[in-house]
């Protein structure tokens, strides 16, 4: 019993490198040491470092210009805007999706449940040309649309559909498996005890999955914002109007504004930098609280 | 056993993820398969079939494959790495392991065509030794190889921590010398989850479009990707003919879905016998 304590508390790599039977030769620790930080550098700190090195590379008064100018500023506004609508919608799904699926038996949940991830397997391109297809002049509403002068393709209800679609997964993916493992016993005793469905979920649901529900809506709110080849496609690239921060980074980049292209491109990097951190922190509490409750229940049996 | 229902909500949720799911995801796919069914089998096989596209399929698909398969076995090392060694900066790696996913893949683009550019940071040194990286097929490997990153070693490393010390112990107890363990013990119990990093990481590279045009030069029957031909089919007002492609990537990628998800099931299967 203490062992398995005291191993829980030892990281796995300690165990590892302090018994001579788990452990490999220092050459071949070196070795490998090497070729992980050698990948990592090439192909995940140069990268990064590059995005900002390009975007001051003339000055930060160049930079300041860049972000200040008027369709950079109206790209910012827009991909917002996209955001702010695509990722309550996804947060709604996932929560009704989770509660459904975590909560319930019912025939079909495996199929259900890899239906919900179908959006991941298909191309961002794909994902964009079904609603052109759809909404678009020659498509299924085309010519509806067109009467009653409504504009979804080249528009910004195109590129909310568009980023809905590749969003879709995420909320979803993380509430399901963590309902399942929290199990109904909880909810369950809540009903029994007389609160109402919604106070059930509120005080007792809610709190549970807090940590997992900002994990998936920080992924999701990442890749709405990030977002480039779904949106490239129904957008149109009118600029000011239609234009997200990654479409403007392209068309920057395309008429060899290359400066300013990777000052609009640092802001998103910004973006992804604080996504890591949220990420980080949020699976360091989700951690943190497996370790209390696991020592509650240790020290109760 | 069967309980009766006592949580309220399952008509109201049920109901909705169903309607959502279909208005957003469902129908539209189906948009694509309804629209080629306007073709004759004949002319679907044509498009399908044109040499620029199947040469489009063998870059996608090819150079997708090689990337999947440098990042299984970097992603192995690199998920070994970090989960059995202690170093400075540890966690910090670590975090930045995500960063494919979180940076948007049009910043990802830009950022290695200008390192691997003839003027860049690592494009100089190549172009010294007489490669070209950037506007090459070799340029699309180093963004799908980037894309893919993440996948592997996200799917290797919850298994690798859970591994139990005593496999180990008893392997080199038994005589076993280190690679023979890893080989005959550790390996076999990561396979599954190194095949589901390998899948993942190919499925995801075979649909890429952001980082990938800005560093491929895309010439048509050298670096064209199929995701990029469905844009210039689009471009072009071919709507029928960027259907009937997307008609072959969507029925390749969800034969990889359902796969990958036969897979996932098989792994915690496996490891849920090894470890519980």
């Amino acid at each position: 019993m203490s062992a398995h304590v005291a191993a829980r508390w030892t990281t796995p790599a300690q165990r590892f490198e302090k018994n001579a039977a788990t452990r490999e030769p220092a050459w071949v620790k070196a070795a490998l040491m090497t070729v992980a930080l050698l990948f990592f550098g090439l192909f995940l700190l140069l990268p990064l470092a590059t995005v900002f090195a390009e975007a001051l590379r003339k000055g930060w008064q160049v930079y300041f210009a860049a972000l200040a100018e008027p369709d950079a500023r109206s790209a910012m506004v827009l991909t917002l805007l996209v955001a702010a609508i695509a990722v309550p919608l996804n947060l709604i799904f996932g929560l009704a999706a989770a509660w459904a699926i975590a909560k319930f038996d019912f025939r079909g949940k495996q199929l259900l449940t890899t239906l919900i991830d179908l959006p991941f397997s298909v191309s961002p391109v794909i994902a964009g040309l079904i609603y052109v297809l759809i909404f678009g002049a020659q498509g299924w509403f085309g010519p509806w649309l067109i009467e009653n002068d409504i504009k979804m393709i080249f528009a910004v209800p195109g590129l909310v559909l568009a980023t809905v679609f590749v969003t879709f997964p995420f909320v979803a993916r993380e509430l399901i498996p963590l309902m399942q493992a929290q199990g109904r016993e909880e909810e369950e005793a809540a009903i029994v005890l007389g609160a109402s469905g919604w106070k059930t979920f509120w005080y007792v649901t809610l709190p549970n999955i807090k940590w997992g529900l900002i994990y998936g809506v920080v992924l999701c709110n990442a890749r709405a914002m990030g977002e480039f080849g779904a949106v490239s496609v129904v957008s149109g690239h009118i600029r000011g109007r239609t234009n997200t921060l990654p479409l403007h980074v392209e068309i920057l980049y395309n008429e060899y504004q290359f400066a300013a292209a990777f000052a609009v491109a640092s802001l998103l990097a910004l973006l992804a930098l604080l996504t890591l951190v949220i990420k980080s922190f949020v699976e360091w509490q989700g951690r943190q609280s497996m370790h209390t409750s696991q020592n509650i229940s240790e020290v109760i049996q | 056993m069967k309980s009766p229902r006592v949580l309220p909500g399952f008509p109201l949720a049920l109901g909705y993820t169903l309607v959502y799911l279909a208005l957003i995801v469902l129908i539209p796919l189906s948009a694509v398969f309804l629209k080629s069914a306007t073709l004759s089998g004949e002319q679907f096989w044509a498009i399908i079939s044109a040499p620029r596209v199947v040469s489009s399929y063998r870059i996608s698909f090819g150079i997708s494959l090689l990337a999947a398969a440098i990042n299984t076995v970097f992603g192995l090392i690199f998920a070994w790495v970090l989960v059995r060694y202690r170093f400075p900066g540890r966690r910090i790696v670590d975090a930045l392991v995500d960063l494919p996913f979180a940076l948007p893949t049009a910043v990802a683009g830009i950022a290695l065509t200008a390192l691997y550019a003839g003027n860049g940071w690592l494009g100089q040194w190549l172009q010294l030794a007489g490669i070209q990286a950037a506007f090459t097929p070799l340029g699309i490997l180093v963004a799908l190889t980037f894309i893919g990153l993440p996948f592997v070693v996200r799917t290797v490393q919850p298994v690798l921590e859970d591994l139990d010390i005593e496999l180990e112990e008893a392997a080199a107890s038994l005589g076993a010398d280190r690679w023979q363990t890893f080989l005959q013990v550790i390996l076999p119990v990561l396979s599954p989850a190194l095949l589901t990093g390998f899948a993942l990481a190919f499925a995801r590279a075979v649909g890429e479009y952001g980082s990938v045009i800005f560093i491929a030069g895309n010439v048509p029957l050298v670096s064209e990707i199929t995701p990029l031909l469905i844009i210039t089919k689009l471009e072009q007002y071919d709507y029928v003919g960027a259907t009937a492609i997307a008609v072959v990537m969507l029925v390749f990628s969800f034969t990889l879905l359902f796969l990958i998800n036969g897979l996932q099931i098989w792994t915690h299967r496996r490891h849920g016998r090894i470890t519980g």
